[in-house]
This record gives structure tokens, C-alpha cells and sequence, in this order.
């Protein structure tokens, strides 16, 4: 069998043009796919950067939570609550919301405040300036450098700014793993002040984090969670969450999904025609082959051969391709999302093995029909 | 008259139904012989090609059958008889159909490679056959960098390659001229056939008669006259 598929690789290498066409068109696919399940990776990834960012293994919030950004405040005493449930090693609140800074030229901008429990700081980001006891200062903030971060003035240390009629000071300099969805900076303080400078509701616990003893006590901790009428997410779960929102309750999933398949109709479109326009070019040579001695097996291995083979390595093309301008444009444009998951890969390999099939299946249909007669007859 | 290798008996071969129907074989009958190069002969329409696809079991007959020493080949499976055209039969065809994206070499090769010999094996068994009929020096240039006649050897040199008993030329000499067609013919005549083969011959070429060892005379589907060739009388 090596010897025939030998044969099927000359004939369909050595045609340089048909190849290179089918290759282009198959790498256009790919490219197009994995950028566009890339972006949306990257978005989802983005969605979640909070929860990513804090790392708290268990999240405990109102059902109808649905991401981080809109959070329905609890009650203190779920907190009280929650630190009583057998399991907990400790519970620690959380403060996320949206604020407005007036910064010293007079622009206001956006920014989402992270308010820290007080006592532990449970969930600081890293710092790369200045030392995370700056935070219990007067007017505190520590600033993350993202891509967001020139939004504020590209801020240094002691830089100053206005926060709901409060001043504010930049103590602090952190990096963080994910980059916030909105494009808005982000910066931490503590939670009492936070919830002091920024207006709010009667409640003001957005979150509360808790750190079970075991992760055999997670189930337990999310029952009695439940029965207060709260919900008890793991890290996992609450990605998969906010994941699930953006996919199926927003547009952003069927309009990503939609590029995707577009991309992918693409694709098959090129390559199955050229690879059929291949076929028919040849179709004289497989009748030939046929008669000569060829079985249809051997025939069907020959064209399944050419569509896979055209199918990988415009697979490994096409990926190379959306792999290098994804990072450079990451070198380039620090805020640009797209992300390369193994799934994404997954994806795409599926629709191209989708698109090689697809192609042998016309390619075998007209082969097999050929008669060597047709040859003779000429 | 040496062993026989090909027995037809009433071979009938119709195309299309009802009022479409055409009959293109009427009830064949013919013996071929090792040893011997047999022409089938007569006009556009006759009937030649379809009897030729029948006995070399390619297109299988309405009624009658096909021995092929001894075996008749119209009651074997579908990928019996595709073993029976790889082992038994090697053919040349009208246009050659070569592969024009392998080299000459490989194209001699396919029916070794399809035999399921090794690549290197088959690549120096095709340059035998190569060198058979001259063409070894051109072996790794594609068949369109060959002129017609040689085409029409690597034709032959592919054919041969699997050392099949029967040998079928389909119009060998159309696309080339009298003094080629003479030499591929008297190339063929003294090289190719042995008395272990027969080869079969469609031809409306009476330029080539000569090589010839019987001509059978077709005409609307009938097989009208076999009559001995000039071959046998030089």
C-alpha cells in the first residue's frame, strides 16, 4: 500500500498548481477559523479575567449572577454565614464595581475597583512597584499595567487622582495573568475603602471567596450555600459560567460562531472544488489505473490519501499562519484578545478533517463510477 | 497452432433498452493463440473496442463468455477479474495515458506497484522494462518531454511490466506516422511477443498489416472473416 500512496502523493504534489491552490484555500480556512475561535477564546478568557486574576477556589454569589461586571450584593451576615458552614477554612469578601477617576488634566475615566478583605488581602495581584502594605495607606489604590493601563495616564507612583469627590493615590504598580473584557483599568484597594469612595446599595459585598479545608468539603459548602439561598461556584465552574453567558445569552457567541462557519464553508468550497477539478483533470488516469489492475479500494485509498494530505498541511499552514500574526499583533496591540487554546486547534482540525472528507467523498463518487470502457472508447 | 490463450464463444454486447438499444458485439466467436499477434480490424463502429474490452475483461458481455487460458473470467468477482487484468493482461491504450506527473520510470512502474512490490524493487524492475524498449536514458524525465513514439514505448514498457500473457493494442499507430508505427510494430514483433504471449491488436491501420499473423474483419458488430496475415508469409 506505501507504494500506490507514494504514487497518490507524486500526483498530487508534483500538479503544483492544483496543489498550491488547494493549500490556499485550505490555509485561508484554517487561518480564518482559528482566528476567529482564537478571538472568542480570547474574549472568553477576558470575561473571566477577574475570577482568574483573584483566585479564590470557591465563589459564592447571587444565583443570578452572571459575570463578575454585574454583581448583585449580599448581606454581611451571608459572610458571617458562610465562615460558620463546616468545611470553610476561611471566607473573605470581595468589592467589584464600576467608578468614575478625574484625573489630574480633568478626564474622567472609567475604571472597575477591586476592593481586597481588609485583614488578609485574600486575592492581591502581583506587584511590580511599590509594596502590597502601601494599600492600607490614606487614599490608597494599586494600579494594574495592563492594556488598559495608559487609560489612566500611564500612572507612577504618587500619582494622584479623584475617585467620587475622595483623592486617590497610586501606591502600588501590579500585573495581572488576564486583562479585563471592557477596556477599562483596573485598580485595587481595600474593601472598606472601597466601599466607603464609591457609592452603593444598602449591601455591598459583591463576592465572598472562601477557602475550604479540603476539596472533599466543596460539595458540602455548596450545599449549605444553596440552602441560604446563594450560590457556591468552584474557580472552574464560575469561568464555565461567564463562559456560558457570553456564548449563548449575548450575541457574541452565535456572531463568532457564524464567522466560524462561514470561514469553514469557505474552505470546503475551495478545496472541494479544486480538489474536484483535480479529480476530473485525472479522472482519465483512475480509468486508466482501473484498467490496468487497480481496485477500487486501492482507488479510495488514493484519493482519501490526497484529501488528507492536502487537508494537514494546509491545516499546519493555516495554523502556523493565524499563530504568528496572533502574536505579533500581541507584540503590536497589547489590548488584542485572540487566544490559541487546544481547543480552538481542535476545532479547526475536526472542520478541516470535515473538509477532506467532504472533498474525497466527491473525488471517490466520481472515480468509482469511471469505467475503464471509457478509456478503451477514448 | 500453438496453445490456446483466448476462447470467445457468442459474445453479445448491447448498449441502452427498449427503443435505445444498440447493439455494438452480435454474437462474437474467435480463438487467440500464444505465440501469435491477431488484429481485429474494420470501420469506425464496428465493434472492435467493445470486443477488445470484453476479452481483456474490462466491460462484461450480455451473453456469451470469455476464456482466458482456460478461466472464464466473466465468472470471477469484481476484484478477481481486477486481478486478472493486473496479472494477466497489459495494455496499451489509444492515448497512451501516461501519468504526466510521475517520470517515465514510475509510470512503467505502476503495475509492478500495483502488484504490490516494494518501490525500489519496482523502480529497477521498470528500468528493465525501460531498457527494453531504449528508453532507459530517459527514465526520470516526464512523458511529455518524450516525443509521441517514444510515449508509445513507455506505453509498451508499462504494459509489459507485469509480464502478462495477453497484450492489447488499442489503435497503436493512430497518433503516429507510417515509418514510426512500422518500427514500434516491428519493435513490438520481434521483442515484446514470445511464445508464452498473445497479442491483440485493434487497428484500422492497414500500414501495419504486415505483422500481422491473422486478421479478423469485423463489421457491425459481427466478426465477418479471419484470414491469415502477410506476417506468416515472408
Amino acid at each position: 500500500m506505501k507504494g500506490i500512496l507514494k504514487i497518490a502523493y507524486k500526483l498530487l504534489v508534483n500538479d503544483r498548481g492544483k496543489f498550491a491552490a488547494l493549500l490556499v484555500g485550505i490555509t485561508f480556512a484554517v487561518f480564518l477559523m482559528v482566528m476567529m475561535t482564537s478571538m472568542f477564546a480570547g474574549i472568553l478568557h477576558r470575561s473571566s479575567s477577574t475570577v482568574i486574576n483573584i483566585g479564590a477556589k470557591v465563589w459564592v454569589m447571587d444565583p443570578a449572577v452572571n459575570t463578575t461586571a454585574n454583581n448583585i450584593p449580599m448581606p454581611d451576615y451571608i459572610l458571617d454565614a458562610v465562615r460558620s458552614i463546616d468545611g470553610v477554612k476561611y471566607a473573605v469578601p470581595l468589592y467589584s464595581g464600576g467608578a468614575l477617576v478625574k484625573l489630574r488634566n480633568g478626564v474622567y475615566q472609567s475604571v472597575t475597583v477591586v476592593g481586597l478583605d481588609d485583614t488578609s488581602l485574600y486575592g492581591r495581584p502581583q506587584l511590580i512597584e511599590g509594596s502590597i502594605d502601601d494599600i492600607y495607606a490614606e487614599n490608597a489604590f494599586v494600579v494594574v499595567k495592563d492594556a488598559e493601563f495608559p487609560k489612566l495616564g500611564a500612572p507612577v507612583r504618587g500619582t494622584e487622582f479623584e475617585i467620587n469627590d475622595h483623592r486617590g493615590v497610586i501606591v502600588g504598580i501590579a500585573k495581572v495573568t488576564s486583562s479585563g473584557l471592557f477596556g477599562v483599568p483596573t485598580l485595587y484597594t481595600t474593601y472598606k475603602r472601597a466601599v466607603q469612595y464609591i457609592p452603593s446599595m444598602r449591601y455591598t459585598v459583591s463576592f465572598i471567596m472562601i477557602e475550604p479545608k479540603s476539596s472533599d468539603a466543596v460539595a458540602h459548602i455548596k450545599k449549605q450555600v444553596s440552602s441560604l439561598g446563594y450560590e457556591a461556584l468552584t474557580k472552574d465552574e464560575f469561568i464555565q459560567k461567564i463562559s456560558s453567558f457570553y456564548k449563548y445569552q449575548t450575541g457574541l457567541g452565535i456572531n463568532l460562531l457564524l464567522m466560524t462557519v462561514i470561514s469553514f464553508v469557505l474552505g470546503l468550497s475551495i478545496s472541494g472544488q479544486t480538489f474536484y477539478t483535480f479529480i476530473l483533470e485525472n479522472l482519465d488516469k483512475f480509468g486508466a489505473l482501473k484498467a490496468i489492475g487497480a481496485k477500487g479500494k486501492e482507488l479510495v485509498y488514493v484519493i482519501l490519501f490526497q484529501a488528507t494530505f492536502a487537508a494537514l498541511t494546509g491545516y499546519g499552514l493555516g495554523v502556523g499562519v493565524a499563530s504568528f500574526l496572533i502574536a505579533m499583533a500581541k507584540l503590536r496591540l497589547p489590548s488584542y484578545a485572540a487566544r490559541i487554546t487546544y481547543a480552538n486547534l481542535g476545532y479547526a482540525f475536526i472542520m478541516v478533517l470535515m473538509i477532506a472528507g467532504f472533498s474525497g467523498y466527491i473525488g471517490i463518487r466520481k472515480v468509482l463510477k469511471i469505467e475503464p470502457f471509457d478509456i478503451f472508447r477514448g | 497452432m500453438a496453445n490456446l490463450a483466448v476462447r470467445a464463444k457468442e459474445l453479445v454486447k448491447w448498449f441502452g433498452e427498449a427503443d435505445a438499444k444498440t447493439y455494438a458485439v452480435r454474437g462474437a466467436s474467435f480463438d487467440a493463440h500464444f505465440g501469435e499477434i491477431l488484429y481485429i480490424v474494420g470501420p469506425s463502429g464496428s465493434g472492435k473496442t467493445t470486443l477488445l474490452s470484453m476479452i481483456s475483461g474490462i466491460l462484461r458481455p450480455n451473453t456469451g463468455s470469455v476464456l482466458v487460458e482456460d478461466k472464464d473470467i466473466w465468472s470471477l468477482t469484481s476484484d478477481e477479474i481486477a486481478d486478472f487484468r493486473l496479472n494477466t493482461v497489459g495494455f496499451v491504450f489509444q492515448d497512451y495515458h501516461l501519468f504526466p506527473r510521475l517520470t517515465t520510470l514510475e509510470n512503467v512502474a505502476i503495475p509492478l506497484i500495483l502488484k504490490k512490490l516494494d518501490w525500489n524493487e519496482s523502480m529497477q524492475v521498470a528500468a528493465k522494462f525501460l531498457e527494453i524498449v531504449g528508453l532507459k536514458e530517459r527514465a526520470h524525465l516526464p512523458p511529455v518531454k518524450l516525443s509521441t513514439g517514444e510515449q508509445q514505448r513507455v506505453a509498451i514498457a508499462r504494459a509489459i511490466a507485469s509480464s502478462p500473457d495477453l497484450l492489447i493494442f488499442d489503435e497503436p499507430t493512430a497518433s503516429l506516422d507510417g515509418e514510426t508505427g512500422r518500427r514500434i510494430l516491428d519493435f513490438v514483433k520481434k521483442n515484446i511477443l514470445n511464445e508464452r504471449r498473445c497479442i491483440i491488436i485493434v487497428t484500422h491501420d492497414n500500414r501495419i498489416f504486415e505483422y500481422a499473423d491473422r486478421i479478423m474483419k469485423m463489421s457491425d458488430g459481427k466478426i465477418m472473416d479471419v484470414e491469415e496475415g502477410e506476417s506468416d508469409e515472408e
